[in-house]
């Protein structure tokens, strides 16, 4: 009986321990619904603008309606102009660079390049009225622009190439009237159409998102949480939080997924494990511009081409702009994977006067590395272009390009790219040796919006996978299913098959041996 | 010839569910390794750490079982006849000559196994578990925030892992084949199943003849 027992009592054992590894009852996930409860309540305004006497007359000048708000927000148009968003700069320690001031006034972009000598065009998405060049006066309250963030009436819009002043039709008075908490639409007037059009720039953040279903962006999703941009990028005192890469240089008031989701939330140990080393955004954004187009690349050095002395544009089928003669040539591309880096949420940038160290030149770069403990795998678009540079000083150039008229020195109205050269340089105050070329250039932008549902994000085959996985790239680690080490892989092989060489062998020479001895001995008695 | 109770219940039973789970960790690990696709990826992984556990388990009671009836000394290797059994596996058995040495109770092992199992259970078994272990507990943080293992680089761990498997292969082919070399090709194999095989009686232990069993109630 005993050694009935013992065995069987063994087998319940094992088979309880295997049921209760096996079973998993899918638990609720505390947090997340927590999440969903607090964002389902949305805020409402405490006060009624059209109620104000103060607010209910025609103002002769945008200044007049700043003049308006700080009567009675008295404190906040100073932390306005403590904002980024005032001084299009932060002032940050970079690595291998020391204290910087960094900011657009003199970091790179791969689209339109710079500002300097373009305020009066480009400060359409500033956040004030006048910067029509680098005079701007960034102590002047009464040029703080509250209007642009703060409208409810969607009548507000900046002026094309009007100095960030709004155009001409607004009636004032209405959108002084209709203020309140910044809207998807307020934010997106200059972050969906960065570069000149809609998601140009980012590739995650366009207008699609005013209007998104789940599929496109689970946290903005119309028919979803419909949550707003300032619930995640919160602006306690006018500083907004979130950096992006592109001007950042340090994670200062950095948003993070954590924030909400905690680094823990997926109610599944391997999947929490992985948090560790994978930034959200890389399982959760499989893909962006999931909508409209992106661009992926810009060449300006086919900028400047005439037919029949005239400048022209090539659309493509789908009615995007592959070439301009101002610009150059572009690719567009939707639902794009993202490429992945390594990323500790510090950036280094190519600052207007820098010596280009390598071609291509990266005008920023993210830093982080497989060892680094701060680093996780990130999404990124990588926008590939070229750009206009001093092959002598080995600097990159700031060309003019903006202008009202022609002979002002404008690429954009002379197409004359030695005059813009030199213009721009004179500018920003470098040198220009009078010989210009392009050089290829990249540029580094982290993806974070257009978040997918759990069941389009990415599953454990899409990098764990031999070959063309996602991370097929990013080669300074070890991950399980795509590295093995080839030689163990081959002398396994050759261990294996020669274990069944060696066997079937070994089996034929009994077999055969086990049929003569069968014929002696049939012999044998034959005889 | 007599039929002699050889391989104990749980000797059998611990032969039977440690050979399925290395079936199975192996058709799961070479998923994790992506050398084939069975279930899936994500569910690899799971019933890979599953049945490592498992197999832990097991051997933890193996290992208490080889204690306390003293049967590791099986294992003890005797070099006096490992050429004889070599030369017999490789020459004499095709010329029909007898097995050089003689399967008994006490002594069930041949020379060759005794080395082969011990090596089994000394080198590789070690060497795929605590390889196995280390993965496992492979993380730069885990969920608490506490680092466990980082300072080994973890393709050295994957590495020794892979080719523990391999070896363990190797030697689940060789194994299964050898069994087929007793009297006749199904004795050995039905030996472990039934745990019965018929021995030529001259060194049988008497007690654990069948009809003698005192077990066998
Ligand atoms: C107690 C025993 C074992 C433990 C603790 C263990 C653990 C692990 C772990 C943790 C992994 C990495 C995948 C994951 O995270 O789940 C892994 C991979 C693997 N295991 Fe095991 N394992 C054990 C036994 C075995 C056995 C018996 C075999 C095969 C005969 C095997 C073959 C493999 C293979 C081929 C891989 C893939 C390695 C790679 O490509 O990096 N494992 N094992």
């Amino acid at each position: 009986m005993k050694k009935v027992i013992l065995p069987v009592a063994l087998m319940i054992v094992l088979l309880i321990m295997a049921v209760h590894l096996f079973h998993r009852p899918e638990l609720p996930n505390l947090n997340h619904l927590q999440l969903q409860q607090q964002f389902s309540v949305k805020p409402v305004a405490s006060v009624d603008h059209t109620q104000f006497e103060q607010l209910q007359k025609d103002f002769a000048t945008p200044q007049d309606v700043t003049e308006a708000c700080i009567d009675c927000h008295n404190e906040r148009h100073k932390e306005v102009m403590a904002s980024s968003h005032w001084n299009w700069e932060r002032i940050s320690y970079v690595e291998g660079r020391g204290i910087e001031r960094m900011g657009k006034q003199n970091v790179i972009n791969n689209f339109c390049i710079g500002t300097s000598s373009n305020q009066q065009s480009c400060s359409k998405c500033h956040i004030g009225f006048g910067m029509s060049n680098d005079l701007f006066d960034f102590n002047n309250a009464r040029n703080v622009d509250c209007m642009v963030c703060h409208d409810h009436s969607e009548a507000y819009i900046k002026g094309t190439s009007a100095a960030g002043y709004p155009d001409r039709s607004v009636n004032l008075s209405q959108v002084a009237q209709s203020v309140g908490r910044p809207g998807n639409i307020n934010c997106g007037a200059c972050h969906f159409s960065g570069g000149g059009g809609n998601n140009v720039k980012h590739g995650d953040l366009e207008m699609a998102l005013l209007e998104a279903d789940r599929s496109v962006d689970v946290h903005m999703a119309a028919n979803g949480i419909n949550m707003t941009c300032v619930d995640c990028h919160e602006a306690e005192n006018h500083k907004m939080k979130g950096t992006l890469y592109s001007v950042s240089s340090t994670h200062v008031s950095r948003l993070s997924c954590d924030d909400c989701h905690s680094s823990t939330p997926h109610n599944d140990r391997m999947l929490d494990v992985h948090t560790g080393k994978v930034a959200c955004q890389t399982c959760h954004i499989p893909e962006y511009a999931k909508v409209n187009a992106t661009k992926m690349a810009w060449r300006w050095s086919e900028a400047g081409h005439l037919k029949d002395g005239e400048p022209y544009a090539i659309m493509d089928s789908m009615g995007r702009e592959v070439y301009l003669s101002i610009k150059g040539s572009f690719e567009w591309a939707t639902n794009v994977e993202p490429e992945y880096v390594w990323f500790n949420g510090h950036a280094t940038h190519y600052v207007l006067g820098d010596e280009v160290d390598t071609i291509p030149l990266q005008v920023n770069r993210l830093l982080g590395s497989a060892t680094d403990r701060e680093s996780k795998i990130y999404p990124v678009k990588v926008h590939r272009g070229d750009q206009i540079y001093d092959p002598n000083t080995k600097m990159l150039i700031q060309p003019k390009l903006w202008s009202d008229a022609k002979g002002d020195s404008a690429f954009w109205q002379d197409l004359d790219w030695h005059e813009a050269a030199t213009a721009g340089m004179q500018e920003v105050g470098l040198p220009y040796s009078g010989e210009y070329a392009f050089i290829p250039t990249e540029m580094y932008w982290p993806v974070n919006h257009m978040v997918s549902t759990k069941d389009e994000s990415l599953s454990c085959a899409d990098c764990h996978t031999r070959d063309n996985g996602r991370l097929a790239g990013l080669n300074d680690f070890y991950l399980p299913g795509r590295d093995r080490h080839a030689g163990i892989d081959i002398l396994g092989k050759l261990m294996i098959f020669g274990a069944l060489l060696g066997v079937v062998i070994h089996a034929m020479a009994r077999f055969i041996m086990a049929i003569r001895h069968k014929e002696i001995e049939s012999q044998d008695i034959n005889y | 010839m007599q039929k002699v109770y050889i391989y104990k219940q749980f000797e059998r039973f611990w032969h039977w569910t440690q050979a399925i789970l290395i079936l199975f960790l192996a058709m799961t690990g070479f998923e994790v390794h992506d050398s084939i696709h069975l279930f899936g990826y994500e569910n690899a992984v799971v019933y890979h750490r599953i049945a490592a556990w498992m197999l832990l388990g097991l051997i933890v009671f193996s290992v208490f079982w080889h204690i306390t009836t003293g049967e590791w000394r099986q294992y003890i290797p005797s070099f006096s006849k490992l050429s004889a059994q070599i030369h017999y596996y490789t020459f004499g058995m095709f010329k029909g000559e007898p097995h050089p040495t003689h399967k008994t109770a006490r002594n069930k092992l041949n020379p060759l196994q005794a080395v082969t199992y011990l090596g089994f259970k000394l080198v590789m078994a070690p060497l795929i578990v605590v390889t196995g272990m280390v993965y496992m507990f492979y993380r730069t943080i885990d969920a608490n925030d506490m680092v466990v293992v980082s300072e080994i680089p973890l393709e050295w761990i994957a590495w020794l892992h892979t080719f523990g498997a391999y070896l363990l292969l190797m030697f689940v082919i060789i194994h299964v084949y050898m069994t087929t070399t007793g009297s006749t090709p199904l004795t050995n194999i039905k030996a472990m199943l039934t745990g019965y095989e018929e021995l030529e009686d001259t060194e049988a232990s008497h007690s654990v003849i069948k009809k003698e069993d005192p077990h066998e109630a």
